[in-house]
C-alpha cells in the first residue's frame, strides 16, 4: 500500500505501525519526534498500536532549537 | 496618522502595494513588536522591522557581542565586539530608521519578568536558542493571549510557525515538553549556516508585518520547514489544537509561566 510521508509517496507493507515506520524511515531519536497521521497527533505510547492504512498522510515534526547565540 | 514627505518616500515601496497601502503602512508605524534574542534570528528580524518602520521594537537579550556571533548575526559589526547585543542592535536599527523607537531589555527572560515585558507588545518574535526559553515564550504568550512567531535553525535547516490566540495549535501542542538537556543538538554543538538564520528570520519579520497589516495568511496551523542543501520547502499542516494541551487545552495545568532548569545555565553562555 501507499502512504505519503511529508510530500513524498512511499510504499509500505500492510499492517505497518507508526513505530515500525519510524524504524523503516531511520528517524533519529524518535522519542523526540512528534508524529501526525492525517492531521491527528499520535501519542508516543500509541505508536505500537497505530496501524497505517492505504492513503495515510504522515508527518514527522522535529525539535529545532537554535536562534542562535 | 499623517506621513511627512520623507516618510512617504521612505515607505513608498510598501505604500504602492495594494495589500499594504497608506493604511497598512500606518499600522506598521503604530505597531509594537518584541524580539526575544538578538542573535541569528533576531538580527534579520530587527533589521527588516526597523526598515519597515515598525513604531516600537523591543529587544531582549542579556549577552554581549562575541566574535563567533558575527558569522550570522548581521545586525552587529566587528566594532561592536564586547558591546551589549541589545545596545549594538538598537544603534543599527536607529541608524537605519530614526522613526523607530527601540526599547532594550538587557536581561534574561524568565518566568518572573516575561509577562511584564510582553504585555506592551502586539506581536512577539521568538529568536531564542534553547528549548526552555521557547516553551517559556509559548506559555507566556498563550496565557497573555499574545500572538508570536516561533522559529528554530540548525545546520542547513530551519522551521517556523505562528501562534495566534484561538487559531491553531500552540508550540506545546506540537512538542509537549522540552527535550532533556543535550538530547537534541544546539547550533553551538552542531553548527548553523549564517544565511539560514537570514532566511528564517526574514520569514519571521514577514509574519510580523502580515500580522500588523492584516495582509495575506499567517503560518497558523502550519509549520514551514526549509532544507537549504536540498532546496526543499515543506509546509506541514498541523493538527488542530490538542484538547489536552497543558497550556492552551480545555483544562490547562500551566496557569502561569514556568522555568525549566536548563534555561538559566543555557542563557548564560
Ligand atoms: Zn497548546
Amino acid at each position: 500500500m501507499h502512504i505519503t510521508i511529508a510530500d513524498r509517496k512511499s510504499e509500505i507493507a500492510d499492517g505497518t505501525t507508526v513505530a515500525q515506520l519510524l524504524e523503516i524511515e531511520k528517524v533519529e531519536m524518535p522519542l523526540y519526534v512528534t508524529v501526525s497521521v492525517n492531521d491527528e497527533f499520535i501519542a508516543t505510547d500509541a505508536r505500537e498500536t497505530t496501524v497505517l492504512k492505504d492513503g495515510d498522510h504522515v508527518e514527522f515534526l522535529y525539535f529545532m532549537g537554535g536562534g542562535c547565540r | 496618522m499623517n506621513f511627512t514627505n520623507d516618510q512617504l518616500a521612505r515607505y513608498s515601496r510598501h505604500i504602492i502595494l495594494t495589500e499594504i497601502g497608506v493604511k497598512g503602512q500606518a499600522r506598521i508605524n503604530e505597531g509594537r513588536v518584541l524580539i526575544i534574542g538578538a542573535g541569528g534570528l533576531g538580527a534579520p528580524v530587527a533589521l527588516y522591522l526597523a526598515a519597515a518602520g515598525v513604531g516600537t521594537i523591543g529587544m531582549a537579550d542579556a549577552d554581549e557581542v562575541d566574535l563567533s556571533n558575527l558569522q550570522r548575526q548581521v545586525i552587529h559589526t566587528t566594532a561592536d565586539l564586547g558591546k551589549a547585543k541589545v545596545e549594538s542592535a538598537a544603534e543599527t536599527m536607529k541608524a537605519i530608521n530614526p522613526d523607530v523607537t527601540v526599547k532594550t531589555y538587557r536581561s534574561f527572560i524568565y518566568s518572573g519578568n516575561i509577562l511584564d515585558i510582553i504585555k506592551d507588545y502586539d506581536f512577539i518574535i521568538d529568536g531564542t536558542d534553547n528549548f526552555p526559553a521557547k516553551f517559556l515564550i509559548n506559555d507566556a504568550c498563550v496565557i497573555a493571549r499574545k500572538p508570536f512567531s516561533h522559529a528554530g535553525i540548525l545546520r542547513f535547516n530551519g522551521q517556523l510557525m505562528t501562534y495566534v490566540p484561538g487559531a491553531g495549535p500552540c508550540y506545546r501542542c506540537v512538542f509537549r515538553e522540552p527535550p532533556p538537556k543535550d538530547a537534541v543538538p544546539t547550533c553551538r554543538q552542531a553548527g548553523v549556516i549564517g544565511a539560514v538564520a537570514g532566511v528564517i528570520g526574514s520569514l519571521q519579520a514577514m509574519e510580523a508585518v502580515k500580522f500588523l497589516t492584516g495582509a495575506g495568511d499567517l503560518l497558523t496551523g502550519s509549520l514551514l520547514t526549509y532544507d537549504a542543501l536540498k532546496n526543499d520547502w515543506h509546509k506541514v499542516r498541523l493538527p488542530p489544537r490538542r484538547a489536552d494541551c497543558a497550556v492552551c487545552g480545555a483544562k490547562p495545568t500551566i496557569l502561569e509561566p514556568v522555568d525549566y532548569e536548563q534555561a538559566v545555565c543555557d542563557l548564560k553562555h
